[in-house]
């Protein structure tokens, strides 16, 4: 007999750590009992990443969803569910808005938290296939624009829409297309693409070149029409090979079939994508160093303005936007504006994905509307803190951005809520930090990515940032005082206000957003000496319990420094000074007589 | 292959299309064939999915199994890559995780065969437009 029903348990991190293996002996057990293991099959999964309600039980082929599951509940859910075909109704899912309960996963208001709209094609589609995007509406955006609508219109789209770049500043893209579009007209235009992704932790644009190349063809060349531009460019830095492969797959099958090249769908409308390589540069990613770094031109900023649009590539007027902008254009101009201002917030329309790292279970690309609590991308959808730790913060932005905190999980996120806590929305790597990471740590590797990528034009950012990072240094290794805490802030002012660009501007705020959330840490690493993560190595101390040490002499014959001292059968003590804090003693002791204080 | 001369063109094509996509997304229809879609995003080949990917489709052949094996981009679930979403006709995709060989293996020999569903299911948590 085949096996008719599929009782799916949890096994995610959380869940296993509330009994969820038990639950799976229980209900196998059952089912032995009922003789019903060649009708059902009890199958461990993935993370539902709904660990609240943890541990899960799911049934396939009904969708019932069963939270806070007991492994004593087995017996019911068999018994009931499985042979009788009953719903254990006191496990159910209740929505918490309705207090109705929902034995469906498919309507369960969790299932709804990620909205995939930029994302909406990727590891759907075949990228290297035009054939299935234009299925899935590729290029009729482009199409309609061409024969329906005028680009004052689809500019005027684009406003009401309330798309602001994905890129980190937020500015709004109809107005950016608006600016450009009035800019000498009849001039040669360009329009670029910003796909020079360099947050440490970011991979959301190198994805969606990946899986969907084809849609941020269509929206260049929509951008093109509205401001009369024929040529694209996309900069994209060498370390992403794939992403590169499929946009030249992309851009050669769409000129094959006439969707990029001259005349397009008959519109008389010419247009036509080439690829520039970057090498990399943090940098770049700031639009006046990339449109350098394309002209040939070492990746420097200059002063805005002039901004790009007035003049940009080869002095020409220039539409700079984000791969993740690009994305939502065709979708706002297929479903409209109307549409895509109903998601998300009164400031922040639409969508923002999100690449979810760090001490997270559920690491992952995710696309959320905005205006969703950090909570709810932190517990929900990714799963929760690995290993069950306790959550300490998050770090939006990149190296602009700044450490959100516990007191900012119910905030709603969006471009103007981030920036009034003290970050930004960046490019969308988002970082989580538990009680293991020292933030006095993170300040300093942040800045230390700030010192090794500031392109040195400017001295605020080539000097200040240096200084920042030595203090910072200074701090961790034990050495900092007082002062050296007020001289991190009033730096961070003056890079703040005169670095040159965007970039050596927003550099202090990892400093800055620490200092301000994690005012006791600063303060303990510089009076007490002391990191409560324990990751600051200069200042853990390891100590001989003389209880426990047995006098065997291992750590003493295995200090690299010979720092240890003692004589056989006699506790050993460790001396301070000449200590490297090497660890090396800790793993050789056999008693566990050796701590870190 | 013809260029797309204008909107009309592009429109026929699509519909043309559509009734082969139609069949990946409602799964519904009698001819249709398993579908298995590889994550193929720089996250995914970096775990193994161009092995899991080219074993599929070499043991799927071997077993004379019909089925069309193709790449796609990051579905985002990076915490278990290589991802491989199965779709029989009639069924909701299920996601498997963590497909190296062996659990490819699993997938043809339980899942596609016997209808028998395996360890590592990623239960889907978004929604698409």
């Amino acid at each position: 007999m085949a096996v008719k029903m599929h009782i799916l348990v949890c096994g995610g991190t959380g869940c296993s750590a509330s009994q969820s293996h038990e639950i799976v002996d229980e209900l196998n057990k059952e089912l032995v009992a009922h003789d019903l293991t060649d009708f059902a099959k009890v199958v461990v999964t993935g993370c539902f990443g709904f660990c609240e309600k943890g541990p899960i039980v799911k049934i396939i082929p009904d969708n019932t969803f069963y939270t806070r599951v007991r492994p004593s509940d087995a017996k019911e859910i068999i018994e009931e569910h499985i042979i009788k075909g009953r719903k254990v109704q006191r496990l159910l899912y209740v929505a918490p808005d309705t207090n109705q309960s929902v034995s469906d996963s498919k309507h369960m208001e969790f299932y709804k938290k990620q909205l995939r709209i930029a994302l909406r094609n990727c590891g759907f589609i075949d990228p290297e296939n035009i054939e299935e995007a234009i299925a899935r509406d590729g290029y009729a955006a482009l199409g309609k624009c061409l024969t329906e609508m005028t680009p004052e219109q689809v500019v005027a789209e684009i406003k009401k829409s309330g798309l602001r770049g994905r890129g980190g500043a937020g500015f709004p893209t109809g107005l950016k297309w608006e600016i450009a579009a009035k800019s000498r007209p009849g001039e040669q235009k360009y329009v670029v693409c910003n796909a020079d992704e360099g947050d440490p932790g970011a991979f959301m644009d190198r994805s969606l070149l990946e899986g969907d190349p084809h849609s941020i063809l269509e929206a260049m060349a929509i951008c093109g029409y509205c401001i009369g531009a024929d040529k694209g460019l996309i900069y994209i830095r060498a370390e992403y090979p794939l992403a590169i492969h499929r946009l030249q797959v992309a851009i050669k099958q769409a000129r094959e079939y006439g969707l990029l090249g001259e005349d397009i769908l008959g519109s008389g409308f010419n247009f036509d994508i080439e690829l520039r390589y970057g090498a990399g540069a943090f940098v770049c990613g700031e639009e006046t160093a990339l449109i350098h770094s394309m002209e040939g031109k070492r990746g420097e900023p200059t002063f805005k303005p002039p901004f790009p649009a007035q003049s940009g590539y080869l002095g020409k007027p220039t539409n700079v936007n984000n791969v993740e902008t690009y994305a939502n254009i065709p979708v706002i101009i297929n479903k409209g504006a109307d549409w895509f201002a109903s998601i998300g917030t009164e400031k922040s329309k639409g969508t923002k994905v999100f690449a979810l790292a760090g001490k997270i279970n559920n690491v992952g690309l995710i696309e959320v509307p905005m205006g969703i609590t950090l909570r709810e991308i932190i517990y929900e959808i990714g799963g929760g803190i690995k290993g069950g730790k306790k959550f300490k913060a998050v770090q939006t932005g990149g190296p602009s951005g700044g450490c959100l905190t516990e007191k900012h999980l119910d905030t709603p996120i969006d471009y103007d809520s981030l920036v009034a806590a003290g970050s930004m929305m960046g490019s969308g790597g988002m970082i989580v930090m538990d009680e293991d990471d020292c933030m006095v740590a993170i300040a300093k590797f942040y800045l230390g990515f700030t010192v090794d990528e500031s392109c040195g034009k400017c001295t605020p950012c080539r000097v200040g940032n240096r200084r920042l990072l030595e203090i910072l240094t200074k701090i961790t290794d034990g050495k900092g005082t007082m002062e050296d805490l007020e001289a991190l802030k009033n730096l961070s002012a003056v890079i703040k206000d005169t670095a040159l660009c965007g970039l050596g501007q927003t550099s202090p705020n990892p400093v800055l957003s620490t200092i301000s959330n994690f005012w006791d840490e600063y303060v303990e690493h510089v009076v007490d000496k002391k990191c409560r993560a324990g990751q600051c190595k200069a200042l853990k101390k390891y100590y001989i319990d003389p209880a426990k040490c047995k006098g065997c002499t291992a750590c003493a014959r295995a200090c690299p420094v010979s720092a240890i001292s003692g004589t056989v059968k006699n506790p050993h003590v460790i001396n301070q000074l000449d200590c490297i804090k090497c660890g090396t003693c800790v793993e050789k002791c056999k008693f566990g007589a050796i701590s870190i204080q | 292959m013809n260029k797309i001369k204008n909107l009309a063109d592009l429109r026929k094509m699509k519909e043309g299309m559509q009734g082969k996509m139609s069949m990946r997304e409602n799964s519904d229809s009698a001819e249709a064939i398993i579908q298995i879609k590889v994550g193929m995003a720089t996250s995914g080949i970096a775990s193994g999915a161009k092995e899991t990917m080219s074993y599929l489709i070499t043991e799927l052949d071997k077993r004379q199994i019909k089925a069309l094996v193709m790449q796609v981009g990051d579905m985002g679930y990076s915490y278990a890559e290589p991802t491989v979403e199965v779709t029989i006709p009639g069924k909701d995709p299920v996601v498997f995780g963590e497909v190296k060989i062996p659990r490819a293996k699993e997938i043809i020999e339980k899942y596609i065969m016997n209808g028998e569903l395996i360890e590592g299911i990623l239960p889907a948590n978004y929604r698409s437009i």
